[in-house]
């Protein structure tokens, strides 16, 4: 018995010990792949070394339904977490996330005030603080599309004149906007034929058309790899995974720049982290020009202007903000009125 | 008159004594049944519980619902209720909870989540004098279905929190708005074609484990022990490698330029890869391989204890092989053969691994979509729903089974 409570008394100590003296640890939570290399390299890595803090990077697969089950069930193990904007309107209305207070921006390295320095999409939600300006392409592999070329988003649904399988990510998002504009919807309108219940059955028929022809994924890291080992000839991706597919690893791949969909992702807390002022701390230190312009290593904008004095002018024409006028900006908004509800109809109309 | 013989006192130590040993042989099974309590009943409990139970709304807006108490449903709500609820939902805007209000109406009504985060996004710039005197006209103004009577019935309708239209949902069913009457679900009906998929395939899967492992148990059990003990080790390795790792090298032998796509072709059979990954077809294979041990295991074990003189005297006395096969092996083996079947179609109802990963989502079965609810759509309570009716369907095989059957007949060797 003794010998017990010396054991105990032991291991309560040096707990206590132990306590204070060990630096916090923040998990933060991003999509993973190249453009997660990247966060770590230019973000990740230089926070640790300056605070002495840990940081847990792990990887997720986007929506906001991790995000849903930790809030409502009081079991919460992320504190940062990467969002896509589209994602973003909705987590912030359910209570999801943590307001992020602006005052904490530091102004851009040239001196210029944080609120005149972000584009104005990175700020636009309370919840957030932008990361990067990415968008929703298109791929092909040249060696295996067949002599054909295909050159706009009605070309990927067109599996007459371009046979093989098209890998899209499994879910409403972007897919019910490319179905429109294939369908012949001019870009602008998407959204505004997409709120209603015919525009909503039109985009499900265009899909009709090719349903059998869809391999569907879950993360965007599977996108090139579908790409590469044949299991489809097209695929919709995150702009980032093709280029550093083509750059690091030298793969025959081609990029459509066709109506892509761009959008941001930011920085979010989750609502009830205990770490909130580390978060806080991280986020300010990762939003800064010098960091954020690490961001390009993966073709993907950086969300402040005075990153761009960092920025390799021979990755500018890769970056998305180089091809503006070909695409479509998506409304998170929209996402966060009709997510659930299409989320619904696109599970269902899937297992038919 | 034994007991006449025993002292007050001895029949007193003789009873503490039985209590002792009935306490120490508790004792032995408390930690048992208390796993079970916690790992078994109380998760079941709370499935069942949460299939009917969803207090969200409730919690979000009980002044609304108090208002509405009285409300019949029929023609618009009174004024004052609209404006009460005008100003709840100004208040979830701005606590950033409109979004679960509108997550869980449009669980009843479909759309209506985007009618209640525009309006609650437009609410927030009004101030809650003019809400409470006129919150009704600004909420026709911020959309045109608060002036239906439909979405004020659905919210009245939400705000129980018990209900069973879970249930009904996962029956493809729903209630009539109007009236409540239980009618067909409009919209998409999946879940009991969903249902019926799942229990044929597990049904095919079953037939295909008794196909091919009762040729081999038969084998295995008529060779001499030495030779036996080494073939089954052949059955059970397989069985210990990881599912998972199982599941994904069905993967690389399926897929369109996958190990048998590439060797038919190489022999000519066919011209253009086959599709076989992602589909029913593929859940089907992977499954089978998966659950033939739990086939060949019992069906081995109960062959084995058949002495294979009675099969030999049969013979002998002039039967025909199958009769004699039949009239007197088959009856012998069925214990194995009922445990094997039972083992894997049960295991098979309720398999979601393999399909998840081989079978697309043509192959998917009803144990995806229940997982679907629960991290995807976050729908815990339709997910509570179909989890429960599918032990409940389950349950009732079983029940069939051992009515007909009888679980006597079971032995799992």
């Amino acid at each position: 018995m003794k010998k017990l409570s010396t054991v105990l008394t032991g291991a309560a100590l040096s707990l206590a010990l132990m306590g204070p003296a060990q630096a916090e640890t923040l998990t933060v939570v991003s999509f993973g792949g190249a453009y997660g290399a990247a966060q770590e390299k230019h973000m990740i890595a230089p926070f640790v070394q300056k605070t002495g803090n840990q940081i847990l990077f792990e990887d997720y697969s986007g929506g906001i339904a991790e995000l849903k089950a930790q809030v409502e069930s009081g079991n919460i193990q992320w504190d940062v977490v990467d969002i896509e904007v589209i994602d973003l309107e909705r987590a912030c209305s359910e209570g999801l996330l943590e307001e992020i207070p602006r005052n904490i921006l530091p102004p851009g390295d040239d001196g210029t005030p944080a609120m005149q320095d972000f584009v104005p999409a990175a700020l636009a939600n309370e919840c957030g603080v932008g990361v990067i300006v990415w968008t929703i392409i298109y791929a092909y592999n040249n060696d295996t599309v067949g002599a054909n070329k295909p050159q706009t988003i009605a070309d990927l649904f067109n599996t007459q004149k371009f046979p093989g399988k098209r890998a899209f990510r499994k879910r409403p998002q972007v897919n019910m906007e490319w179905a429109l504009i294939a369908d012949g919807v001019p870009p602008a309108k998407v959204y505004e034929v997409l709120a209603t219940e015919e525009g909503q059955k039109r985009a499900f028929a265009k899909l009709d058309t090719i349903k059998k022809d869809i391999v569907w994924f879950d993360s965007w890291s599977q996108a090139p790899q579908l790409l590469n080992d044949g299991g489809a000839v097209m695929v919709q991706s995150a702009n980032g995974r093709i280029f550093s597919a083509i750059k690091e690893d030298k793969k025959p791949f081609t990029i459509v720049w066709d109506s892509h969909v761009y959008d941001l992702d930011v920085w979010s807390i989750v609502k009830g982290s205990k770490k909130k002022q580390l978060g806080l701390e991280f986020i300010a230190f990762a939003t800064q020009s010098k960091p954020l312009s690490g961001m390009a290593d993966v073709a993907y904008g950086p969300t402040r202007k005075s990153s761009a004095a960092y920025v390799d002018p021979s990755v500018t024409p890769d970056l998305p903000t180089s091809h503006m006028e070909k695409g479509v900006k998506a409304n998170g908004i929209f996402w966060a009125d009709y997510g659930e509800s299409l989320g619904e109809k696109f599970n269902e109309w899937l297992l038919k | 008159m034994s007991e006449m013989t025993l002292s007050r006192q001895d029949r007193a130590s003789a009873y503490a004594e039985l209590r002792r040993r009935k306490l120490v042989a508790f004792l032995f099974v408390a930690p048992l049944l208390a796993f079970l309590l916690f790992a078994f009943v109380a998760p079941i409990a709370s499935m069942l519980f949460r299939s009917i139970h969803e207090p969200t709304v409730a919690d979000l807006i009980p002044d609304t619902l108090d208002k509405m108490a009285d409300w019949d449903g029929q023609q618009m709500p009174p004024r004052e209720v609209m404006n009460q609820f005008a100003l709840d939902l100004k208040r979830l805007a701005n606590d950033r909870t409109s979004g679960r209000l509108a997550g869980e109406i449009n669980r009843s009504l479909p759309g209506a989540s985007s009618v209640i985060q525009s309006s609650a996004r437009q609410l927030r710039r009004i101030d809650d004098a003019e809400l409470a005197s006129s919150g009704t006209d600004a909420l026709f103004k911020a959309n045109k279905r608060w002036t239906e009577v439909e979405i004020w019935r659905t919210i009245q309708q939400s705000g129980n929190p018990y209900s069973v239209d879970q249930y009904l949902t996962a029956l493809d069913l729903q209630k009539n708005p109007v009236d409540g009457s239980i009618e067909a679900r409009d919209g998409p009906k999946i879940y009991v074609d969903l249902y019926t998929k799942t229990l044929r395939i597990a049904l095919f899967i079953t037939l295909l484990t008794i196909a091919l492992g009762y040729p081999l148990s038969y084998y295995l059990a008529g060779l001499p022990d030495k030779t036996a003990n080494l073939l089954i080790v052949f059955v059970l390795l397989p069985f210990w490698t990881s599912l998972l790792v199982r599941t994904t090298s069905w993967i690389a032998l399926l897929q369109t330029n996958g190990v048998v796509n590439s060797f038919l072709m190489a022999i000519g059979i066919i011209n253009e890869p086959m599709e076989m990954l992602y589909t029913e077809f593929a859940t089907v294979i992977a499954m089978t391989h998966i659950l033939l041990p739990f086939m060949i295991l019992p069906l081995y074990s109960v062959m084995r204890g058949i002495d294979p003189s009675y099969f030999r005297a049969a013979l002998s006395m002039g039967a025909r092989p199958i009769p004699a096969f039949l009239r007197i092996y088959l009856p012998m083996s069925l214990p194995g053969l009922s445990a094997g079947a039972l083992l894997v179609f049960i295991i098979s109802v309720g398999y979601y691994i393999t399909p998840a990963l081989v079978g697309g989502t043509e192959g998917q079965m009803i144990s995806n979509l229940i997982a679907f609810h629960m991290q995807q759509s976050n729908n815990w309570g339709l997910a509570a729903a179909l989890g429960s009716i599918l032990l409940a369907v389950i349950l009732l095989l079983y029940w069939t089974y051992d009515r007909f059957v009888g679980t006597k007949n079971l032995s799992f060797g």
